[in-house]
C-alpha cells in the first residue's frame, strides 16, 4: 500500500483547500503560491532547515503519422508537486498530486521523514549554496505562436503535405510525427523566491524509408529539423534562413516538406552508396552531426555530478577530474576550440529564466582557447569549486521527480575568422562530410566514442565525390578535439538537440541544445559497419 | 489511492465510460506507487516516494481516433477529458487501420504481485541501502548505488465491454563499487517480484569482488575473441533484438525482412541451442496477462531451436494479411543449459570474460550491427584460467551473429538491463568471434 493518510493524522493544515481545477488557470499564481506556501511551511514545522516546492503543470500534445495516415493525435496532461527538504542535513523529497491543503502537507511531512531516515547513511551533511530570494517573478520562453493554439487541422495538414512530397518523389514508408511541449511551472523556496515559468518547446520529426525488395537492402533518411525551444514559428519557412550548401539546410527556421523531397532523393543515392574504405579520414562534420558529438563528449563530461562520482553505477564518470581543472592548462582542444554553458540561449532546449532550484540563468566558458576552466554546477555542489553561486543547471523532468544537475545548452563557439563549409571542402584532400546524428556511444568516461551519419560525402582533392555507406568515427575524446583544425564562422552557426537525454536514477529525461557551425577534425579513424547477417 | 484494487478501478473507469459520447471509447488507469534510495561515495544523494495515478482516454467516431490523459478524478475533470478525447478524435482524419474495439476477454489472474514488496518502507529502504553501505566500508571502497520498489496497477475498459486488469510489483537495486583513485570498478543488478529474494549485501560482495580483481589492467589487441558474457551482459545486447514484428519484416525494413520479399519467419537464423519465449505465468519472471489491446497474453515461442517461430502481429496488421493477431512479447525468457561459469571457463583457450556492458546503441538495422562497451570487470583468459584484467573495449556486434556463435549457455538468471531496467531470464553464454573494434582509457 501507498503512504497513506492514517500515517500522518496531526498535520497542520495552513490556508484554504483549493480546487484543482482553479489551480490549472495560468494566470492564478496567487492560488499556487498559497499551496506552496502550505509546503513550506509544512516542512518548516516537521524540521526541514531549507525546503522547495515546484507545482508543475506539464502539457504535451503529439501527432503522429505515417504515409497518408494520422495514427494518433494525443493530449497529456500531468499535474502536481514535488517538495524538496532538507533535514539533518540530508535531502528527502515526495511528490503528491493530490493538492489540497491535507495532500501537500503529507508529501512535506513525508519528505522530512525521509530525509531524516536517510541521514544516518550520510556521511557529511549537504552544503548549499546561498540563494537570495527573487519574491514573486517569472519568465517565459519568447514564443511567436503558441503551438498549442495552432489548429490541430493545420499541423496535421503540414505533416501530411511533407509525407505525401516523399511518397511522390519514391519513398516507400514515411513516419512524421510533431511533438509540442508547455511546461508550466512554478518553484517557491523557504529561500523567498516564488517563480512562475512558462516553457515551450518544439518537434518534428520524420524517417523516411526506402526499400529495395530486391537486394533486400533499406535505407532511411531521417529529418535534419532540430528540436527548438521554440513555438509553432519553427515550422513556418522562411528563406532568409536557408543556408544553401550542398543541398539545403535549414537555420532557425524548419522548412519540413523541402527537407522531405530532398531527403528522398538523397535516399536513392543512399542505397546506390560504394561501401567505406576504413582508414583516417579529415571530417567535416555539420552541426546536424557534431551537436551530438558536443553533446556526448563535451557536455557530459563538464558535469560536475559526475566528475564527483554521483552517477558512477548509471550514467557514469568522467576522465575531466578536478585535478586537471586545478591546473589550469588541461588540453582539453586546440586552441580554437571554446565551449560555453548557456542557459538563456534563445532557441535552446536548456532554456529557461530560473532553474529548478530557484537560480537565475546565465552563461559561462567551460573550455577556454582549449583548455578546461569550469563545470556545470548547483547549489550543493558550488563549494566544491570554490563558487559562492550556483550556475544554474537543476532540472527536474516533472513534478514527480527529483531535480538534480543536468546539462545546460553547451555550444562550441563559431570561428572568428570568415570561413565557410565550402572552403572547407576546397582545402581538404581526402575526407569524409557527415549530416545528421545516427549512431552515437561513449564510455562511462566520456574517452572513446563511435558516431555515424544520416549523410556521409567522401572528398576527394577538394571536391565532393559522392555518398558513402557502412561509415562511423572512432576517437578519443581529447584527442579529437584537439584534431579540431577549423570552426566556421557565425554564418553557418545552428542549434541541434535533444528532446530526451537520460540521466539519474530514477532515470529522467531532459531536453538540450547544442550549438556550432561546421567543423573540421583532422586524420580520424573511420571504420565500416556494414555486416550480413 | 494510487494502487486502485480490481473492484475500485472498474467502479471508475466505468463512470468514464459514462460520459462518453462517441461510437467507442476506451478508458484505462495507471498506478504507480513506490520509493527509491540512491547513494553515492558511501552515502545517500537522494531519497524519494513517489505515486502516481494516471488516466487516458481514447475516443473514436468512425475511423476517426482522439487521445487524452490527465492525473486528477474529480468528476468535473473526468468529463473534461472525455470530452477531450472526443475534440480530439472529431478532429482527426480517419485512419483506415483504426480497428474496432475488442470484445469481453477472458483472462488469467496475474501472479506478478507481490504483498512484501509492495509493503516496503523508506525505513526497509534505507536498511537494504546500510547493508550493501556496510560491504563497501569494509572493503574500503565507494558505492554508488541506487534501491527501488514499485508497485503498478493497470486497468482498461471500453464501451464494448471489455475490462482487465493486473497489479504487479518489482524491486531492483544496482551497485557500483570504485575506490578512491577511480583505478578499479565493479558493478552488480538484482531485480525481483519478491523482495524477500533482495540480498543487497551478496550483490555487493559480487560487485566488490570484481572491482578488487580488476587492478591495473593490461591492454590487449582488440579483435575477434571468443567472449563469456554474464546474464547483465547478455541480455543488454540482446535486448535490441526483442521485437519480432511481422509488419516491419514485411514491409522489407527489419533484420527480420527475407530478400526478395516476405519475412524470414520459419528459417533458422541462430544456432540450434537458442530456445527465446515468452511467458506471463513463469514463477521467476512473471509479466503481464493482458497487451495495450486488451487481448490476454499467453505463452508464446519467438525462437525454436535457432528457428523463427512467431512474429507479432497488431490486429490491424493481423486482418490485412488474414492471419491470427499475435501479441508482442510480455516478458522474455532464454532457455539455457547446464554449463557453469567456472566451467566455461576452464573450457576457453583464448577469451575474455565480460562482466558488463555499457551505452548499447544501432548502427545498422538491416543486420543489427549494435556497438558499445566493457565495463566493471574485463578479464583475459587463457588456458582455461582467468590470467589477468584488460582495458575495456568497445565492440561492434550483431547479436543475431552472436546467438549463431553460441558455444554453450549456463542456467538462466533472473537479471536486469542496465539501460531499461526491464527484468528478463537469461542464461550466462560463451560466445566465439565477438568482435571488438577499439580500446577505452575508462574504468
Amino acid at each position: 500500500m501507498g503512504l497513506g493518510a492514517a500515517m500522518f493524522p496531526n498535520i497542520p493544515v495552513i490556508g484554504s483547500p483549493i480546487h484543482p481545477e482553479a489551480a490549472l488557470q495560468a494566470a492564478d499564481v496567487a492560488a499556487k503560491k498559497r499551496m506552496a506556501d502550505v509546503a513550506l511551511n509544512a516542512a518548516k514545522s516537521k524540521g526541514a532547515t531549507y525546503a522547495d516546492v515546484r507545482i508543475g503543470r506539464y502539457l504535451n500534445q503529439s501527432i503522429v503519422t505515417r504515409e497518408t495516415r494520422v495514427q494518433n493525435i494525443a493530449n497529456t496532461e500531468s499535474y502536481g508537486m514535488g517538495v524538496r527538504v532538507l533535514a539533518d542535513g540530508c535531502w528527502g523529497f515526495a511528490a503528491t498530486d493530490k493538492m489540497d491543503n491535507d495532500g501537500i502537507a503529507r508529501a512535506a511531512d513525508l519528505a522530512v521523514r525521509i530525509a531524516k531516515d536517510n541521514a544516518k547513511l550520510l556521511s557529511e551533511p549537504v552544503q548549499l549554496a546561498p540563494q537570495k530570494g527573487y519574491g514573486e517573478v517569472s519568465w517565459k520562453t519568447p514564443i511567436e505562436k503558441n503551438a498549442f493554439e495552432i489548429p490541430i487541422k493545420e499541423k496535421v495538414d503540414l505533416l501530411l503535405a511533407a509525407n505525401n512530397a516523399a511518397l511522390s518523389a519514391g519513398a516507400s514508408f514515411v513516419n512524421n510525427s510533431l511533438f509540442m511541449i508547455n511546461e508550466q511551472k512554478y518553484f517557491a523556496s523557504t529561500d523567498g523566491s516564488y517563480i512562475d515559468q512558462d516553457i515551450h518547446r518544439i518537434w518534428p520529426n520524420f524517417t523516411i524509408t526506402k526499400t529495395d525488395s530486391k537486394s533486400g537492402k533499406f535505407e532511411t533518411r531521417n529529418s535534419l529539423g532540430a528540436p527548438m525551444g521554440m513555438g509553432y514559428e519553427y515550422l513556418i519557412p522562411d528563406k532568409s534562413t536557408v543556408l544553401n550548401g550542398i543541398f539545403p539546410i535549414y537555420r532557425t527556421r524548419f522548412d519540413m516538406i523541402e527537407d522531405a523531397k530532398t531527403a528522398t532523393a538523397q535516399l536513392e543515392e543512399k542505397l546506390k552508396a560504394k561501401p567505406i574504405e576504413p582508414g583516417k579520414y579529415d571530417l567535416i562534420l555539420d552541426p546536424t552531426n557534431l551537436f551530438l558529438t558536443i553533446h556526448e563528449s563535451v557536455g557530459h563530461p563538464t558535469e560536475l555530478d559526475r566528475v564527483l562520482g554521483y552517477e558512477a553505477n548509471f550514467a557514469g564518470t568522467s576522465f575531466l577530474t578536478l585535478d586537471k581543472w586545478k591546473s589550469g592548462k588541461f588540453n582539453f582542444g586546440s586552441n580554437i576550440v571554446n565551449f560555453v554553458g548557456d542557459k538563456l540561449q534563445p532557441g535552446g532546449l536548456a532554456t529557461v529564466g530560473y532553474d529548478d532550484e530557484g537560480v537565475k540563468c546565465g552563461k559561462w566558458d567551460l573550455i577556454k582557447d582549449g583548455v578546461l576552466v569550469n563545470y556545470q554546477t548547483i547549489r550543493d555542489q558550488a563549494h566544491i569549486l570554490g563558487l559562492n553561486a550556483s550556475q544554474g543547471c537543476c532540472y527536474a523532468q516533472s513534478w514527480d521527480d527529483v531535480q538534480f544537475q543536468r546539462m545546460p545548452n553547451v555550444s562550441l563557439q563559431p570561428g572568428k575568422a570568415k570561413l565557410s563549409p565550402a572552403e572547407l571542402i576546397k582545402n581538404t584532400e581526402k575526407g569524409l562530410y557527415m549530416f545528421g546524428r545516427n549512431s552515437y556511444s561513449i564510455d562511462q568516461q566520456r574517452y572513446n566514442f563511435q558516431f555515424s551519419s544520416q549523410l556521409c560525402y567522401e572528398i576527394k582533392d577538394g571536391k565532393i565525390a559522392g555518398m558513402v555507406s557502412g561509415a562511423a568515427y572512432q576517437a578519443n575524446t581529447q584527442e579529437f578535439w584537439n584534431s579540431c583544425s577549423a570552426i566556421c564562422d557565425a554564418s553557418d552557426y545552428r542549434l541541434g538537440g535533444s528532446f530526451f537525454d537520460g540521466k539519474g536514477q530514477p532515470q529522467q529525461v531532459s531536453a538540450v541544445s547544442h550549438g556550432c557551425s561546421t567543423a573540421k577534425f583532422d586524420k580520424v579513424n573511420v571504420i565500416n559497419t556494414s555486416r550480413k547477417i | 489511492m494510487p494502487i486502485y484494487s480490481k473492484e475500485e478501478a472498474q467502479a471508475l473507469l466505468k463512470k468514464v465510460l459514462s460520459y462518453s459520447k462517441a461510437d467507442e471509447c476506451e478508458v484505462s488507469l495507471r498506478g504507480n506507487d513506490g520509493g527509491n534510495i540512491r547513494t553515492a561515495l558511501n552515502a545517500v544523494s537522494t531519497a524519494g516516494d513517489i505515486s502516481t495515478v494516471s488516466l487516458a482516454v481514447s475516443s473514436v467516431y468512425g475511423k476517426k481516433t482522439g487521445t487524452a490523459t490527465i492525473n486528477e478524478f474529480d468528476d468535473a475533470s473526468l468529463e473534461k477529458v472525455v470530452r477531450r478525447a472526443e475534440e480530439l478524435a472529431q478532429l482527426a482524419p480517419e485512419n483506415p487501420e483504426t480497428m474496432p474495439m475488442l470484445g469481453p476477454q477472458t483472462f488469467k489472474d496475474s501472479i506478478a504481485y507481490n504483498p512484501a514488496t509492495a509493503a516496503m518502507t523508506p525505513e526497509s529502504r534505507a536498511e537494504m541501502v546500510g547493508q550493501s553501505l556496510d560491504v563497501t566500508k569494509a572493503a574500503n571502497l565507494q558505492a554508488a548505488g541506487f534501491l527501488e520498489n514499485t508497485t503498478r496497477f493497470s486497468a482498461v475498459m471500453n464501451s464494448k465491454g471489455l475490462f482487465a486488469y493486473d497489479k504487479s510489483t518489482d524491486v531492483i537495486y544496482s551497485v557500483t563499487t570504485r575506490n578512491a583513485a577511480g583505478t578499479i570498478s565493479g558493478y552488480a543488478a538484482r531485480g525481483f517480484t519478491d523482495v524477500k529474494k533482495m540480498d543487497t549485501a551478496s550483490a555487493t560482495k559480487i560487485a566488490t569482488q570484481k572491482a578488487l580483481s580488476s587492478a591495473s589492467p593490461k591492454a590487449i589487441e582488440p579483435g575477434k575473441y571468443t567472449v563469456i558474457l554474464e546474464p547483465v551482459a547478455a541480455v543488454y545486447m540482446l535486448e535490441n533484438m526483442f521485437r519480432f514484428d511481422a509488419r516491419s519484416a514485411e514491409e522489407g525494413r527489419s533484420f527480420l525482412s527475407k530478400k526478395g520479399g516476405g519475412t524470414r519467419l520459419g528459417e533458422k537464423l541462430m544456432d540450434d541451442k537458442v530456445n527465446i519465449y515468452s511467458d506471463p505465468f513463469n514463477t521467476e519472471l512473471p509479466g503481464p496477462t493482458w497487451n495495450g489491446d486488451g487481448m490476454p497474453l499467453e505463452r508464446t515461442d519467438w525462437i525454436k531451436e535457432g528457428v523463427v517461430k512467431n512474429l507479432s502481429y497488431s490486429r490491424y496488421w493481423a486482418q490485412k494479411k488474414g492471419v491470427t493477431p499475435v501479441p508482442g512479447p510480455s516478458n522474455i525468457i532464454m532457455d539455457g543449459g547446464t554449463t557453469s561459469l567456472e566451467e566455461m571457463i576452464k573450457s576457453t583457450e583464448r577469451g575474455i570474460l565480460v562482466s558488463r556492458l555499457w551505452y548499447i546503441r544501432m548502427v545498422d538495422p538491416q543486420s543489427l550491427l549494435l556497438t558499445g562497451l566493457t565495463r566493471d570487470g574485463t578479464f583475459y583468459i587463457e588456458n582455461g584460467q582467468i590470467k589477468f584484467p584488460v582495458k575495456n573495449f568497445r565492440f561492434n556486434e550483431s547479436p543475431v551473429i552472436m546467438l549463431n556463435n553460441v558455444e554453450a549457455l549456463g542456467k538462466p538468471e533472473r537479471t536486469i538491463s542496465v539501460e531499461s531496467y526491464r527484468s528478463y531470464l537469461i542464461p550466462p553464454m560463451k560466445i566465439r568471434d565477438f568482435t571488438f573494434t577499439s580500446l577505452s582509457d575508462a574504468v
